[in-house]
């Protein structure tokens, strides 16, 4: 793909005229998804997908095109022809952008980070033996990601990954089930068995008849992969700088001090403990680490090139979407295996469900508790709960209700498959707290 | 390499593997393009051109997918060559309990496009930016943005023996929205919703019947209506829900309830399971007597609407919910194949659908309708002593069997003694879904209704993002639990 790349980018250079530029973004994968239910194979596939971006700017008028690559020079370099000709076209009716903003500089980087994935015989040989007896069934994707930039000012950036997401859910009966993933770089087979033994050891605490508990406050503890959930609700118009500047941030209050979250709370976007390439759509290189939140302060913003010329202020990495790709909350204090004995009794909730903003000015969320969520009576697992809608705002939940954060983090890679798969990762603890609103 | 079908179709043919039972081709060819303009300045382009081909092989039991952007010789026998490898991988291993028969099918679909959309990049931009200046009336409008996102989609299937489809849609999506802000409250205004509400088939009509000319500036003065309206009360109330607050209601808590891979467990780990079960059709009274729920693909301006789905079936419109009874699933070929082994008299409708080129067909809704019924608008407002119009939606959520749901709205109008009275902010309800379509108490008629769709309805792994449709006429429940922002 890199060679492919970097050819399609050096003829499309040799297209220019005059003084135009070009930017060129790459973005590719080659996939294999295995989807499975009740432990067998619903659809298992091979993506083969890769497209080329191409920006043409002319003074401070540009136009963008996306194409599908082949992978065949012959098909492609017309291709690439016929869009740089249809943008050339339409550059004299399009007004000048004051918010251009580009990397003209000559810089290069090459991050190749390879790993050892399932043969689609190992994947299907897992599922079917190793979920056996198991109402098993989720997705099992692998394989290499490919993003690349170059311009025709010499700038050449490759970023290429291997990785696979187990993702998996076992249930025990209706909607009672445990959910689990294992993701990383290097398959390891035993691992696999170890998390699928340790799901099947829950399964026990589901079959007990289910709680149900009236609406209201309670004390709560909310795993990693909850928080997770709820952490990445700020990527919807949270931490984006333009979104703060138009007063549309959901953490508004937040940002202008307004309020504060909990001195435990320590959020920042970290390129470098994470699978997202180190360079942005505009071709500047991404800081290894940017403070989003310090000890409950606001301490920063994703800012976008295009944001940071609309309101002079410093860009720092992020893509137009203002979002991060990389989260990462600090550890706490809280020993994990302490975490039921400190929540003594109250809502163990294993993940979240379908959140939305409520409230967008009071940082208020909305969501439904999944999987294995629990009533718990002191420190010890009583009954899974029948599904609980929660109401409430991060300003409480991360703020005057949050008890302890774990001393400990998991890594997780996001399962977004849209369009292709997500190379965003985060780092997060479990969160201690002493109320969560629940309200249906 | 252009779309030329019938050359793709010939030439898969020929290197079609005769060893497997069946083989498949689906090729998609989409050029989009997005044209924004955020306070008055042009956003950078959103133009593509995807191309690429879905190979789908079955061998006994097992079927396997390829898929590859890589139309040649070499590319489709690559693709073909690895989609028998893991149709062969999973014989004996798959969910089917016999090998799937899938149709043969042969014919052509194409919008009924009146105007074909030929805009200049000049005139789109035209057309956004004296909407965009519309909008800048008052200082406390600080954001706001216009656009058209244009959609050309060919789509052809071909099987390995004979028969091809040819599909050809045209997708036209104008969207505009305002952000007013004053004094630490902000408040947000779309026009046809904040996420592409307003969505149909078609070219330059949809726009000049969509009412978006004109839209900048009625739009921003809703936004500072907003944001000197109250907070929506809380309490149980009367709620009149307007078209485009009602296509998510359908969206949400029938359509996807519906769908029959849910139902089968397919979408337990992702999207989630449903409170629906298969003995429930044919007895479960799932409304009101008022309720009647269609799969429509033959409205020819709805944003769903086609001749076959991707599996090859034959689309046409079907009642899922008539008189309140609850009667056939949302489920294609395969699913209705799968569940025959438990249930062997459902019905089914055509609707497995993929994305796009790079995912396979699964159970959509496509266009789901609620049918007009007889009610006025002025009749429904007259019939309410103490309730809340509800009007455009801006958040959902609902548990994964798609049972307790809470969803908000960007525009509230309380009613009182059968009339509409002031404008409230922040509307919200929340209900159950097996109890709230008991509470339907009117039907508005025909002259109620909107076409309405989404172009984000998301489900399965690997996820895929389709397009729907929905139209619906505006509808009173009694009854519901509705509350309002914290301040």
């Amino acid at each position: 793909m890199k060679e492919l790349f970097f050819d399609l980018a050096a003829y499309a250079n040799g297209q220019l005229r005059g003084g135009e530029v070009l930017l060129a973004n790459f973005d590719g994968e080659v996939s294999d998804f295995l989807r499975f239910n009740h432990a067998r194979v619903r659809q298992p596939m091979t993506v083969h997908q890769a497209h080329l971006t191409l920006q043409l700017i002319d003074g401070r008028r540009h136009d963008r095109t996306t194409l599908a690559i082949t992978g065949n020079a012959e098909e492609d370099r017309p291709a690439v022809k016929g869009a740089l000709e249809a943008m050339r076209a339409d550059l004299p009716a399009l007004p000048e952008d004051p918010y251009l903003l580009y990397c003209d500089e000559a810089g290069a980087s090459d991050n190749a980070r390879t790993g050892r994935m399932p043969s689609p015989e190992e994947a299907v040989e897992m599922i079917t033996t190793a979920g056996a007896g198991l109402d098993l069934v989720g997705i099992l994707a692998s394989g290499p990601v490919f993003r690349g930039f170059a311009s025709s000012l010499g700038a050449r950036h490759w970023h290429e990954v291997d990785s696979f997401l187990f993702d998996w859910s076992v249930y025990r009966s209706g909607d009672k089930a445990v959910k689990a993933s294992f993701a990383g770089q290097q398959w390891d087979r035993a691992e696999v068995a170890r998390r699928l033994d340790a799901t099947r050891a829950q399964l026990p605490f589901l079959a007990r008849n289910p709680r149900t508990i009236e609406p209201g406050a309670y004390r709560a503890y909310v795993s990693p992969a909850a928080l997770d959930e709820l952490l990445w609700m700020l990527n919807w118009g949270g931490v984006s700088a333009k979104e703060q500047r138009t007063q549309q941030s959901t953490i508004q209050q937040l940002v202008d001090g307004e309020v504060a979250l909990s001195p435990l709370v320590t959020l920042r976007e970290h390129i470098a403990g994470g699978l997202a390439p180190a360079f942005d759509e505009a071709g500047f290189a991404r800081p290894a680490s940017v403070d989003l939140i310090r000890a409950g302060r606001h301490a920063g913003s994703l800012v976008s090139p295009r944001t940071a010329q609309e309101y002079g202020i410093e860009s720092n990495g992020a893509d137009e979407s203002e979002s991060m790709q990389a989260m990462e909350l600090a550890a706490g204090q809280l020993p994990r295996a302490d975490a039921l004995r400190a929540l003594d009794t109250g809502v163990y909730v294993g993940n979240f469900h379908y959140l939305n903003w409520s409230d967008r000015s009071a940082a208020r969320v909305t969501g439904m508790t999944r999987f294995a969520t629990y009533w718990v009576e002191g420190g010890e697992i009583v009954a899974p709960l029948a599904v609980m809608r929660f109401d409430d705002s991060l300003y409480r939940m991360l703020g005057s209700e949050l008890e302890a954060l774990d001393n400990e983090t998991d890594w997780i890679l996001n399962n977004g498959t849209y369009g292709g798969r997500s190379v965003e990762t985060s780092r997060v603890p479990g969160a201690l707290l002493r109320q969560l609103r629940l309200t249906l | 390499m252009p779309f030329d079908a019938e050359s793709i179709a010939h030439r898969f043919r020929r290197l079609a593997p005769a060893r497997v039972d069946y083989a498949s081709l689906r090729v998609v060819e989409e050029h989009s393009n997005t044209t924004r303009v955020r306070q008055d300045v042009v956003e950078p382009a959103e133009r593509s051109i995807d191309r690429g081909a879905m190979i789908s092989v079955l061998a006994g039991d097992g079927i396997g997918y390829a898929a590859t952007s890589d139309l040649t010789d070499a590319g489709l026998r690559a693709a073909l060559d690895r989609a028998a490898h893991w149709a062969r991988l999973s014989q004996g291993r798959s969910v089917f309990d016999a090998p799937p028969a899938l149709p043969r099918a042969a014919g052509r679909y194409a919008s009924a496009t009146t105007k074909p959309l030929a805009l200049s990049a000049a005139d789109r931009l035209d057309l956004l930016m004296r909407e965009s200046k519309a909008c800048r009336i008052d200082e406390r409008i600080v954001d706001w943005e216009a656009s058209l996102w244009t959609v050309r989609s060919r789509q052809m299937t071909a099987g390995i023996d004979d028969g091809e489809t040819l599909q050809e849609y045209d997708f036209t999506i104008p969207a505009l929205h305002v952000v007013a802000h004053a004094e630490g409250l902000t408040q947000t205004r779309s026009w046809g919703g904040r996420y592409n509400g307003y969505c149909q088939q078609g070219g330059l009509e949809v726009i000049e019947r969509s009412g978006f000319v004109g839209s900048g500036r009625t739009t921003a003065e809703e936004a500072l209506q907003l944001l000197a309206a109250p907070n929506c009360p809380a309490g149980r109330f009367d709620v009149l829900l307007m078209p485009d607050q009602m296509m998510l209601q359908i969206h949400e808590s029938i359509g996807h309830p519906l769908e029959l891979d849910r139902i089968l467990g397919d979408e337990r780990n992702y999207a989630g399971t449903s409170f629906v079960t298969l003995d429930m059709f044919g007895a479960y009274q799932y409304g009101s007597k008022l309720l009647n729920v269609t799969f429509d693909p033959t409205r020819s301006e709805e944003f769903a609407s086609f001749a076959f789905d991707d599996e090859g079936s034959r689309a046409q419109r079907e009642f899922l919910i008539r008189d309140g009874l609850l009667l056939r699933p949302l489920g294609g070929t395969i699913s209705q194949q799968r569940a025959a082994r438990l249930r062997s008299d459902l019905g089914s409708v055509a609707t497995a659908r993929s994305c796009g080129w790079n995912r396979p067909p699964i159970d959509r809704m496509s266009n789901l309708n609620v049918e007009p019924g007889t009610s006025t608008l002025e009749e429904m407002i007259a019939s309410i002593d103490d309730g809340i119009l509800m009007k455009t939606n801006a958040s959902w959520s609902i548990d994964d069997s798609r049972n307790k749901f809470q969803f908000g709205c960007e525009w509230g109008q309380r009613i009182r003694e059968g009339r509409l009275a002031e404008v409230v902010r922040n509307p919200n309800y929340r209900g159950i879904s097996a109890t709230f379509w008991r509470s339907l108490a009117m039907v508005g008629d025909a002259s109620t209704m909107e076409v309405m769709g989404t172009p984000y309805c998301g489900k399965g792994e690997p996820n895929q993002a389709i397009r729907v449709g929905h139209a619906s006429p505006a509808c009173r429940f009694q009854g519901v639990d509705v509350f309002g922002a914290e301040k």
